[in-house]
């Protein structure tokens, strides 16, 4: 192999500068850090339970959204028999009217930029 | 086992026992999944419809515009070009077309006349829309979903009446006074009114209604015969904006 020294630096060069985010972020420990999520509210209980909320709260905006807006249906009755108004805005927000600390947090976190604020507005928030 | 007639239909039968065992299997099994219901306070009907007393219509009167626009966070860009519109002023000859004539009453040439989506009983907004986005409801409203919405604007091609305006810009920064309760739109979606179903749910009267100090807007129930609209068009002569195009609009209006 012809400059073969030569060719092998380039290599580890290149394959250095390319992953180079993927090891940075691992070094820096900013991956590892989990996101860490903040509830405010005092209810004690959620529209449905807590691991259902975090897996699938998206499947269930989705269906609020098409009944709400579709259907007419305005009330969702929860697990534990507690009525509610489905509404991002007016209900999801009052529990969790800090954007920052509470969405953000995963979403930033995954990169997931759900385009509910385009329209829906937000809560002002304190700080 | 023998094969016979005999057990053939003793097989059958077990079978045929064996279907009915579904429901009953699902009747016990009936988990307790979340209910959904229409809200406590919601008003139906099997037809919503209005009337407009132009009579009662005071000349510079905004009212119902300021708490409809208000309500439901739309913004003013301030050109005619940009312009979103869910109820609005129009003059006699823009609002009936073809019922001008030049030896018209001082006073109908004037005066201003409330216009708003007709949530027509034939909606061509609803028949071009090719995402269905818009829809007719069972109550008759011709409602809006701007998640669906991919600005195509063939329902502003296909409305006679102007009713549907489109967010060429993002509406926020235009927004005077914001309603929290309520969403604004986004860049590239079209809108319009609503007849307030959103208040409608929790038995309230559409904005416009509430807001007016004069009586002049009359919002209920055309399948009920004895509700006040019914009252109303049966005791007066009433006109609708172009029915010759057969979109059956459900605005009325005594001039």
């Amino acid at each position: 192999m012809y400059d073969g020294g030569k060719i092998v630096v380039g290599l580890v060069v290149f394959i250095g500068v390319v992953t180079f985010p993927l090891w940075y972020r691992q070094a820096s420990g900013e991956a590892l850090r989990a996101p860490e999520p903040k509830i405010v509210t005092d209810a004690k209980e959620c529209v449905a339970p807590t691991d259902y909320m975090r897996a699938s709260h998206q499947a269930m905006l989705n269906e609020w959204r098409d009944l709400v807006v579709r259907d007419g249906m305005r009330v969702y009755v929860a697990f534990n028999g507690q009525e509610h108004e489905m509404s991002l805005s007016n209900t999801c927000m009052k529990c969790h009217p800090n954007k920052v600390e509470f969405c953000d947090q995963c979403h930033n976190y995954i990169g997931v930029v759900p385009y509910c604020w385009d329209c829906h507005i937000e809560p002002k928030e304190s700080n | 086992m023998e094969r016979s007639r005999r057990n053939f239909l003793k097989i059958s039968g077990i079978c045929l026992l064996g279907l009915g065992v579904k429901p009953v299997v699902h009747a016990l099994a009936k988990n307790e999944q979340p209910q959904i219901l229409p809200g406590p306070d919601a008003m139906t009907a099997k037809r919503w419809a209005m009337v407009v007393d132009t009579k009662k219509c005071v000349d510079d009167c905004r009212d119902c515009i300021d708490a409809c626009h208000q309500t439901h966070n739309v913004p003013d860009f301030g050109n005619p070009k940009d312009e979103i519109k869910w109820i609005w002023h129009e003059y006699y000859g823009h609002a009936f077309p073809g019922q001008e004539h030049e030896y018209e009453a001082e006073e109908i040439e004037r005066k201003p006349f409330m216009v708003l989506c007709n949530h027509c009983d034939n909606p061509p907004c609803v028949r071009v829309c090719p995402v269905q986005a818009t829809w007719k409801r069972s109550d008759g409203i011709v409602m809006m979903d701007y998640h669906r919405c991919i600005g195509c604007r063939c329902c502003m091609a296909a409305c006679p009446y102007g009713s549907r305006s489109f967010n060429w810009r993002d509406p926020r920064p235009y927004i005077k006074e914001t309603n929290p309760e309520y969403p604004t739109r986004t860049k590239g979606v079209a809108e319009k009114c609503t007849f307030c179903v959103e208040r409608l749910a929790v038995g309230l009267m559409p904005a416009c209604v509430e807001a007016c100090k004069h009586g002049a807007l009359v919002f209920g129930a055309l399948d009920e015969p004895d509700s006040p609209i019914r009252e109303i068009l049966r005791s007066n002569f009433t006109l609708r904006r172009k029915p010759e195009l057969g979109t059956r609009p459900q605005v009325y209006y005594i001039v």
